[in-house]
């Protein structure tokens, strides 16, 4: 008998349609996979079976957990399931826990909420449960603090408290979308230990094809509410039957084709870049000390050069991003665009700032969602002595519109008026139109589903094409890295330390750090990509 | 379901207790403490910068208090014996310190218009004024923490509207109508309290409470419309957060979950409100203290301004900024009980 089971799920929040018709099923020590695009009620189905659904939530169909109706329990009995019959894992560790209470704490709690052992059993217990999730009490007493722990480590917390109870169905939402590819191998590595060792169910909501396919038993793929397709994993991916598993998977491992570098002379040129961080004073009268973000750092990119920059969060990137940009002075070293400092006098030179632009990463919050269109990408406008007007303005717009594949008549529109994918569009747009000799690409497309995400990097092959574009690409995602760029630089605390021609770094790491990373990064099975 | 429920005997919890590791209930006493001594610096500095201001502020403010003691008539070698007793005949510098060392020992200088030690005149006010702001303070937390937390458990529902229109109109409302209201029932109707005026501490603390309760009732409930507010939007902010999910998850229903994890993290931006309303009611009940014939600081510094009674405004000026930036300093460490995260910053 299946631990879970799932039929005709059918769920409306407010009277709009969330799911529909959902089926599938969880065996104990099964990892099932849910795997789908943004909006696809992947974490609606997680949440429904928890019964943690937002108000006005509708429920129609039938979860059963061991044979019980889930949606008929009341929410007292709801209680006492949830934590000690199912856990949960949620995606984002940083903000996952209490920050005023001890690690020690959260865990205890999540014994003596359900009264299953007296007190000082419980913090056995929870020493137990956070020694075998890595985090053994020696050196992390239950009496840290949330703030005190990495965001991996939080989630090991995390994890540590939805399965302090052995619970016979682990949920977790994303659980590694928010880690660094290393730590994610950990944690993946962790999660499928405890379901080997417990004989849990596991019911794991990605996003992330390459970690379904290395993980699950089990996958399950939805679109729209919809379970569009669904089977044993090495099946479904030698025969995928629907279009749209097919889509996902061709996305994922998207690949492009760069145009030939045009030139080679060097356009911005970084030597000796050290970028220190004072920190707070040990003591009342003692010197403060400070963090070195960026060590001595020294790359020169070309003109028309596409050069990518790789490396886990805290490493560096963005600080050196930032740098590089003039936003904040460096504590030694040169950065020079076209021969000419890009912060001089401890000011930013503002000639040579006009000929950078970057996109970030949240497509969301870039933006202020007062201004239409056609003054969010004219933004840059005001870095010109003599910015275009009237005619001239308006043709700028409409021609950059149609550049990155909208329509001239978005211009009058406001930014809540576009998706995640247009979005980025209008960024990449704006980054373009004072034709910058550079552009950074700071996460330009993490947050971005993978079908969009793949439009997006035609489009700056396109971009490319048309005006020979040179940039920097900062990413924590290698395969993204891999297609897009001409040459790749891996950074670690604060250090290059590697940097060559991308495919060759791929295909043949010389530092062990970069071998570290190449490895922790899940792979998409070459079939999938075969069968599309 | 208990079937579903994992076979464990199940021992019954005497106490619900929010902290269950004793390390964590103590929290870090030597990064408290230097988190204390550094804010205690920064109070030291902010009150010397405040005593410099506030008397060349007052300095610079025309009038001679010899002159205005003496009236229009007085003899010049009259006015410099007077300026030489009240010890205005020398430099502004040795002033400033003859005046910061003064109060230092507790000697405030002599009023000018009453020829009494400011310190006792400042000492009876403050017998009336301190116990109505902390009475006052204390109606109003009592009352804003229950109303606050229980408007957001039941947000958008009527409780909730109710309580927001209650607030709504409780700030609106100025506090002299309220003692008006509450003089005219309370006192006129039910003669449950006298109307006004003050019974002294010397026939025991319950008269004397007895006879602020009224304005105390006046002062707090705008304040405790406020802090009711605060208290609910912040608590409505971290109901949204990630944790009160992982809380639900764990099994906490929606009650245990608010006050486990929502009310101490809540805490934060009400504790702010507390320390300024406490200013506040230190020495902002000017009106309340007319209407039930009070003599309270309010009406000391009106009363002095009137006079041109210098050294009495700025010994009151003086000591309130004392106050309030003691309770920022308190609340500065309230915050770091709370927060752990303010502990290991600084």
């Amino acid at each position: 008998m299946s631990l879970l089971e799932i039929e005709n799920l059918s769920l409306s929040i407010h009277g709009t349609d969330i799911l529909k018709q959902v089926n599938l099923s969880v065996a104990p020590g099964q990892i099932v996979a849910v795997t789908g695009e943004s909006g696809s009620g992947k974490s609606m189905t997680a949440l429904a079976v928890m019964r943690l659904l937002p108000q006005g939530a509708v429920t129609d169909g039938a979860i059963r957990l061991s044979g019980s109706d889930l949606l008929n329990q009341s929410e007292t009995d709801m209680c006492a399931l949830r934590g000690a019959a199912i856990g949960m894992v949620f995606q984002e560790p940083m903000t996952a826990l209490n920050p005023v209470k001890t690690i020690g704490d959260q865990v205890m709690e999540s014994i003596l909420i359900h009264k299953a052992m007296p007190p000082t059993r419980a913090r056995d217990r929870a020493e137990e449960v956070l020694t075998r999730v890595g985090l053994p009490s020696d050196r992390f007493p239950l009496s840290r603090y949330p703030h005190e722990l990495s965001g991996g480590q939080r989630q090991r917390v995390v994890i540590a408290m939805a399965i302090a109870l052995r619970p016979k169905l682990l949920i977790a939402d994303e659980p590694t979308t928010a880690l660094d590819v290393t730590t994610q191998a950990q944690i993946l590595e962790l999660l499928r230990g405890l379901v080997t060792e417990f004989g849990m169910g596991l019911l794991m909501i990605t996003h992330d094809l390459a970690v379904v396919a290395d993980m699950a038993d089990q996958i399950v793929v939805m679109r729209h509410g919809e379970v569009v397709e669904s089977g044993a994993t090495g099946h479904l991916l030698r025969n995928m039957q629907h279009p749209y598993t097919r889509m996902l998977f061709d996305a994922s491992g998207h690949q492009v084709a760069l145009p030939e570098p045009a030139q080679s002379q060097p356009l911005l040129e970084v030597t000796n870049v050290v970028r220190d961080y004072p920190l707070p004073r040990k003591s009342l009268f003692g010197s403060p000390g400070h963090y070195r973000a960026v060590d001595h750092v020294s790359f020169t990119l070309n003109r028309g050069e596409r050069l990518g920059l790789v490396g886990e969060s805290g490493c560096g990137k963005s600080t050196l991003t930032k740098a590089v940009l003039g936003l904040e002075e460096v504590q030694g070293g040169d950065i020079l665009l076209d021969g000419q400092p890009v912060f001089s006098g401890h000011k930013p030179n503002l000639a040579v700032r006009r000929k950078m632009q970057v996109v970030f990463q949240d497509p969301y919050g870039s933006f202020n969602p007062r201004h239409r269109v056609a003054r969010l990408i004219t933004e840059p406008f005001h870095l010109l002595d003599a910015p275009p007007t009237n005619a001239e303005r308006q043709d700028r717009i409409a021609e950059m519109l149609s550049a990155v594949g909208l329509s001239p008549d978005d211009a009058g529109k406001y930014i809540h008026e576009f998706s995640g994918g247009q979005r980025q569009r209008i960024a990449i747009a704006r980054a373009l139109i004072i034709r910058p000799e550079l552009i950074l690409f700071d996460e330009a497309v993490s947050a971005l589903d993978v079908s969009v995400r793949a439009q997006i990097l035609d489009l700056l092959v396109e971009l490319c094409e048309a005006y020979d574009l040179t940039y920097l690409f900062i990413s924590h995602d290698l395969s993204v890295v891999r297609t897009i760029t001409d040459r790749v630089m891996v950074m670690r605390a604060g250090i290059i330390v590697e940097e060559g021609e991308t495919e060759s770094v791929f295909s043949d790491p010389k530092h062990q750090y970069t071998k570290d990373l190449i490895n922790a990064a899940p792979t998409l099975p070459d079939i999938g990509r075969n069968v599309a | 379901m208990h079937s579903l429920v994992p076979q464990v005997s199940p021992v019954f919890l005497p106490v619900e207790r929010s902290c269950w590791t004793r390390s964590a209930c103590a929290p870090n006493v030597a990064s408290m403490l230097r988190y204390a001594l550094k804010r205690l610096i920064s109070l030291m500095i902010s009150l010397a910068v405040a005593s410099v201001v506030i008397f060349a502020v007052i300095e610079v403010a025309p009038g001679d208090p010899a002159s205005f003691m003496l009236g229009v008539n007085a003899q010049e070698d009259t006015l410099a014996a007077l300026r030489a007793e009240l010890g205005l005949d020398v430099s502004k510098v040795q002033r400033y310190f003859n005046w910061i060392g003064g109060m230092v020992v507790g000697d405030f200088g002599t009023s000018y218009t009453y020829r009494t030690p400011v310190s006792q005149m400042i000492a009876d006010r403050l017998w009336v004024s301190l116990p109505l702001a902390l009475y006052a303070l204390t109606l109003s937390t009592a009352i804003a923490f229950p109303v606050g937390i229980y408007a957001a458990a039941r947000r958008g529902k009527p409780g909730d509207l109710t309580v927001m229109g209650a607030t709504q109109l409780g700030i609106a409302v100025p506090n002299f109508w309220f003692a008006m209201m509450l003089v005219l029932i309370f006192a006129i109707n039910l003669r449950w309290f006298n109307a006004g005026g003050f019974a002294g501490w010397d026939k025991g603390v319950w008269t004397g409470l007895h006879s602020l309760t009224l304005p105390a009732i006046a002062l707090a409930l705008p304040q405790a419309a406020i802090l009711a507010r605060v208290m609910r939007s912040s608590l409505l902010d971290i109901l949204g957060e990630d944790f009160m999910r992982t809380a639900r998850a764990k099994g906490l229903s929606r009650r245990q979950a608010l006050w486990r994890h929502g009310v101490r993290n809540a805490l934060i931006p009400v504790l702010t409100i507390i320390g300024l309303q406490f200013s506040f009611l230190l020495a902002g009940s000017i009106i309340i203290e007319q209407v039930f014939y009070l003599p309270g600081l309010g009406r000391l510094v009106f009363q002095a301004i009137s006079a041109r009674d210098l050294i009495v405004v700025e010994s009151v000026v003086m000591l309130l900024v004392f106050a309030v930036i003691t309770v920022n300093f308190l609340v500065d460490l309230a915050y770091a009980a709370v927060d752990p995260r303010l502990r290991s910053r600084t």
